[in-house]
């Protein structure tokens, strides 16, 4: 196999070999060191914003406008105890937070982040794939509430399944509709179908709304933050974790607002379609848009009551999306 | 065809450098950096402060069992929904009657549960 730089960033369109292998690896490190930076700089965004909706200055003493403040929280963390407490189930407790991460970090290989998408797996069963995996993080959760032998990471645990459980169908009824706009499965193939008509946020703003609300629910942000609600569980599932392992809990629940920033852009808004600028730009506006608007709704909403939550998602959302899907099909046959 | 699987490879990749990170840290660069002082009072589960009464591996009501049922059934159905609305373009009207008929069928059983009051956490 002759070493070209084509085969080594066009893997997708030539057979597999060893210089695409290497491709494939660079570009999966890249995703994995984008994640990071982006997890880490959601982190001290969320501090900044909040603070400054609340009047607050937010982290401002390591480094430049307190820009260091997470690689600071990060590397604490790192060098920190990692305390596992008597009478835990000790194989599960030290697997739940790899249990939790892996899933939310492999949904990001089917993102298309950009025009080229070269660090993108162009899989034909797309939004299938990903409500698929990032269901399995519900077990990481779940396990580790119930592994650490805690009232509060029991009930927190608990809680979480049934809310994950409960919205995780409005989630997936709604990308539904878009589906069947598009025609395809596929993500790059519905940013495509969306590039040369309206954007489907305007025709399935039903099913926009929500997927918003079931994907906020989803990942346990504010107003559906009860699983780990600190006032009332003391944070819930991750109580006695510590150093590295509470870190990749918190890593996964960032994550997770990138991918889910990036589904909601690529199937709503054109993914990284748009005019003027280039597609990776325009990609990064709308998933920063959407992190915004979720550290602005943590600002401004107060906690669900946990029956309130559970009946909203079954009697309002349920239906509201099975209705956006017959009107989309009926609408669809007659046009 | 090859594309199929590269684009699948790309996905295993993925999965064995997302087992990595988390393996890397937590056993091989951790263990390096951070102190382990195990005390007897450091075990102890916390329950606000005070010494915990009891065990928490107690049975747990889970009072979603039926909310885990209705999960099921709207979940699967949601799966057969996926390969209907990717090929609705080339189906036509057949296509859209059968699916509706699919769908009322699943209102009714939601309505039956609702009347039931199943969907009331209490």
């Amino acid at each position: 196999m002759t070493w070209t730089w084509s085969n080594v960033w066009h893997w997708a369109a030539h057979p597999l070999s060893w210089p695409g292998f290497v491709g494939m690896l660079v570009g999966a490190v890249l995703v994995l060191l984008l994640a990071l930076l982006v997890v880490m700089y959601s982190i001290y965004w969320q501090r900044k914003f909040i603070g400054w909706i609340q009047w607050r200055i937010g982290p401002n003493r390591v480094g430049p406008w307190g820009l260091f403040q997470t690689v600071a929280d990060v590397l604490k963390l790192l060098i920190k105890e990692d305390v596992i407490p008597t009478g835990v189930d000790r194989t599960l407790f030290l697997i739940a937070p790899i249990f939790a991460f892996v899933p939310a970090f492999l949904v990001l290989s089917i993102i298309p982040f950009s025009a080229h998408h070269v660090f993108t797996a162009n899989l034909g069963i797309g939004v299938l794939f990903y409500v698929a995996v990032s269901a399995i993080t519900i077990h990481g959760v779940m396990l580790g509430g119930w592994s650490s032998n805690n009232k509060w990471g029991l009930i927190g645990g608990m809680r979480s399944a049934a809310q994950m459980l409960s919205y995780e169908v409005p989630l997936g009824m709604s990308i539904v509709g878009v589906v069947l706009m598009a025609g395809t499965l596929n993500l790059n193939d519905i940013v495509a179908a969306q590039a040369h008509t309206l954007w489907y946020v305007i025709p399935q703003i039903v099913g926009f709304v929500v997927f918003i609300i079931a994907g906020t629910a989803e990942m346990n942000r504010t107003p559906f933050d009860l699983p780990e609600a600190e006032s009332e569980l003391v944070a819930g599932y991750h109580v006695e974790y510590s150093g590295f392992r509470f870190a990749f809990f918190m890593l996964t629940e960032y994550v997770y607002l990138l991918a889910m920033g990036g589904l909601m852009a690529t199937l709503f808004l054109g993914g990284w379609t748009g005019p003027f600028l280039p597609g990776w730009l325009w990609f990064a506006i709308k998933v920063f848009a959407f992190i915004t608007f979720q550290f602005w709704l943590q600002a401004t909403m107060p906690r669900m009551r946990q029956d309130q939550l559970m009946s909203f998602s079954w009697k309002v959302l349920l239906p509201l999306a099975m209705a956006n899907l017959v009107i989309t099909a009926v609408v669809k046959a007659l046009v | 065809m090859f594309q199929y699987w590269n684009d699948y490879f790309f996905v295993v990749l993925f999965l064995l450098l997302g087992i990595f990170l988390p393996v890397a840290a937590i056993w091989v660069l951790g263990p390096l950096l951070r102190p382990k002082h195990p005390t007897e009072a450091k075990g102890t589960p916390y329950e606000s402060g005070v010494e915990p009464i009891g065990d928490a591996h107690v049975r747990y009501n889970a009072r979603y069992y039926l909310f885990a049922l209705m999960f099921v059934v709207f979940d699967v159905e949601t799966l057969f929904l996926y390969p209907w609305a990717a090929s609705y373009h080339q189906l036509g009207l057949f296509a859209l009657t059968e699916m509706l008929m699919f769908i009322l069928m699943l209102v009714i059983g939601l309505a039956y549960a609702w009347r039931k009051k199943v969907l009331e956490w209490s």
